[in-house]
């Protein structure tokens, strides 16, 4: 059982780019000849990522995060007082400073525009992903497409892919995630039965919205920004408009000289 | 041969109580952290490996040491070792265990370990840790067992049980090898993506094991009248100090490296540790006290008179193994994780529960280490 619905997973991966109809055309002539590059597994097929633009993302909104953790049922726990308790923390979507985000670039005389916007944080989808190559179960693995999955069934809550990840992307259910008490409340929040919740014991992260892919949506994060500061897409495709995006744009990757590849790109 | 262990003093039958309520209430620890979950311990998203993983990788090196004592006796036929040989491997024995154990309770979810045999993923590290640790246990309950077997018979031991003996050589430092990969191989956890980690994991096993058998021994000869002989236990020593200074070399190096170059992500967990990041330093007073006892029992070990004097050796062994355990058993794993890879300071508090299971599976290894000992030595005395 297990492993068909690995299968399905997978085959549901590739079967969403074709629903999405951005089959990219083969693209190796755009690469260039003799550059270095460590990170060029797959140039054929798909690559989803994401650009997100700073510049229009709001100083305190929470729309897409609050849609994320809604959609895939993330738990919050709490204190006995109602404080978020932030020890056993669950978070796939969220904000932090730019110096925290972005710990190798420079902090030094930062324009007051980055001191107080509030950077997206969420896992990369890198294309070397390390969480991948130390997870002894290949309960977390690389779809075709660039995601970066979670089997929350094969995961035996070893957290070596927490130590490994240089994104503090992942989160581990520290206590059961589905029921409610007064201790560790998930906050009287509706299961939403589109998605499964998980158990506790196992480690999750921000899935680029796989299960929405898979019937040709786009990831809930990205409709729900009003502001239009998520670009979802194939990275893969030099037609796509996250491409587009790319080329009018200087843009960073988070940690780039870790070698992992992120598939998120931000606007400064 | 094992029902020599089922009889003794009462001092021994009193010593086995003891450690069995241990254990009976570590027991009732891990089943309140079954049923709760691994939220009752101290980890976090943040310090998300805590004391368990701490001890895994301190007790792979107290295993490792093993080769101390089985290589000097059987690849250089070093006739001193005879009588302690056996100590080394059962207390092999009994650390592995203990690190199997501290995998376990580690384990978000335990039902499925053995994913970790039908999945096996040769990309990662802990598949080949888990793997190199069952071999290594294997090998040192068959090497001992026959080699100790033949001694209860009066014979010399058969020659095919050699090759497994030289097999354990090497496979007691690739075990400890693997554990440091565990860490040395991780982007963006500066303090452990160090090429020295595996060497320096080295050298402190081989001056925390050998200490801890200096220990044994001395303890043996009060309790249970064995006496490995004092040349042994001088050999041992020299050991031991050598391995000391090794260990320091490789810490200084460690710390030149983070400081003169200047870069910030390498001298985080160093300030942490020392003196604090962020106005958060838990584990600094744990530091130092691992510093000064280390330099302490540099001290003794370094100067001929003060360790002949049996008693003051003691001392130096057990300074020595403190030192060591805060710095790997602690220090090492939880500070490794601060600042997180976002650089915020998280700090990690143990709690009563994971205090207990660890004393527990303590009490295990304690257990496991008395019943086998006490077997050796019975055979050891009924022969001699």
């Amino acid at each position: 059982m297990e492993d068909s619905r690995r299968e399905f997973l997978k085959k549901a991966g590739v079967g969403s780019l074709i629903g999405l109809g951005v089959v990219s055309a083969v693209n190796v002539v755009t690469e260039k000849k003799g550059e270095a590059s460590s990170r060029s597994s797959n140039k054929s097929g798909t690559r989803w990522g994401m650009v997100i633009d700073m510049s229009k993302c709001p100083a305190d909104c929470k729309i897409c995060s609050e849609k994320c953790h809604s959609v895939h049922n993330v738990p919050e726990f709490r204190k006995p007082d109602g404080s978020a308790d932030l020890k056993n923390e669950v978070k796939w979507l969220w904000k932090d400073n730019y110096n925290n985000v972005f710990p190798s670039k420079s902090g030094q005389f930062l324009s007051n525009n980055l001191k107080q916007k509030e950077f997206l944080v969420l896992c990369n989808h890198c294309e070397n992903p390390p969480c991948v190559r130390v997870c002894p179960t290949q309960a977390t693995f690389s779809r075709p497409d660039g995601i970066v999955l979670m089997d929350f069934h094969r995961c035996i809550g070893c957290r070596f892919c927490m130590a490994a990840c240089p994104y503090g992307s992942r989160s581990f259910n520290w206590f059961d995630p589905r029921t409610e008490d007064e201790k560790h409340l998930v906050g009287g929040k509706n299961i939403d039965p589109n998605f499964p919740t998980r158990e506790r014991g196992v480690v999750e992260k921000c899935n680029f919205c796989a299960e929405r892919l898979a019937k040709n949506q786009i990831p809930a994060c990205v409709e729900a920004c009003t502001f239009g500061a998520l670009t979802f897409g194939n990275l893969n495709d030099p037609d796509s408009e996250i491409r587009a995006v790319l080329a009018a744009n200087n843009t960073i990757q988070r940690k780039p000289e870790l070698g992992t590849g992120p598939s998120v790109f931000y606007i400064v | 041969m094992i029902e020599k262990a089922l009889v003794g003093s009462q001092k021994y039958y009193a010593w086995l109580t003891i450690l069995i309520v241990v254990i009976l209430v570590g027991l009732y620890a891990f089943s309140q952290q079954l049923i709760s979950g691994l939220g009752v311990t101290g980890m976090s998203r943040d310090v998300s490996w805590g004391v368990y993983i701490a001890q895994l990788t301190f007790l792979v090196g107290v295993a490792a040491s093993a080769v101390m004592v089985v290589l000097p006796y059987y690849l250089h036929n070093y006739k001193q070792f005879a009588k302690i040989v056996i100590l080394g491997e059962f207390l092999a024995v009994s650390a592995v265990s203990m690190c199997l154990m501290f995998v376990l309770v580690d384990l978000g979810k335990p039902e499925r370990m053995l994913n970790l045999f039908l999945h096996p993923t040769p990309n990662s590290i802990l598949f080949w840790d888990a793997l190199v640790l069952s071999v290594y246990l294997g090998l040192n309950i068959f090497c001992g067992w026959v080699v100790l077997q033949a001694e209860a018979k009066s014979v010399a031991p058969p020659k095919w049980i050699k090759p497994f003996i030289y097999l354990s050589i090497p496979w007691a430092v690739s075990i400890h090898t693997v554990t440091a990969f565990l860490y040395a191989g991780l982007p963006g956890r500066h303090y452990w993506l160090t090429a020295v980690l595996a060497p320096r994991f080295l050298a402190s096993a081989f001056a925390a094991g050998p200490a801890l058998l200096i220990l044994l021994s001395l303890l043996l000869k009060k309790v249970a009248k064995f006496d490995v002989g004092d040349e042994a236990i001088k050999k041992l020593t020299t050991i031991v100090t050598y391995a000391i200074l090794a260990n320091f070399f490789l810490v200084l190096m460690e710390v030149f490296t983070a400081f003169y170059s200047n870069i910030p992500g390498h001298m985080h967990v160093f300030q942490y540790l020392f003196v604090g990041l962020h106005g958060k330093s838990a584990l600094v007073p744990w530091m130092w006290t691992s510093i000064i006892l280390g330099v302490f029992a540099l001290v003794i070990f370094i100067f001929p008179k003060l360790k002949q004097q049996q008693n003051i050796l003691a001392i130096g062994c057990i300074a020595l193994f403190i030192s060591l355990w805060i710095d790997k058993g602690i220090c090492l794993i939880i500070g490794g994780f601060v600042p997180n890879p976002l650089e915020h300071v998280t700090e990690y508090a143990v709690t009563g529960y994971e205090i207990l299971i660890t004393l527990a599976i303590y009490a295990i290894g304690t257990l496991m280490l008395t019943v086998l000992y006490k077997t050796a030595l019975g055979i050891k005395k009924s022969v001699a």
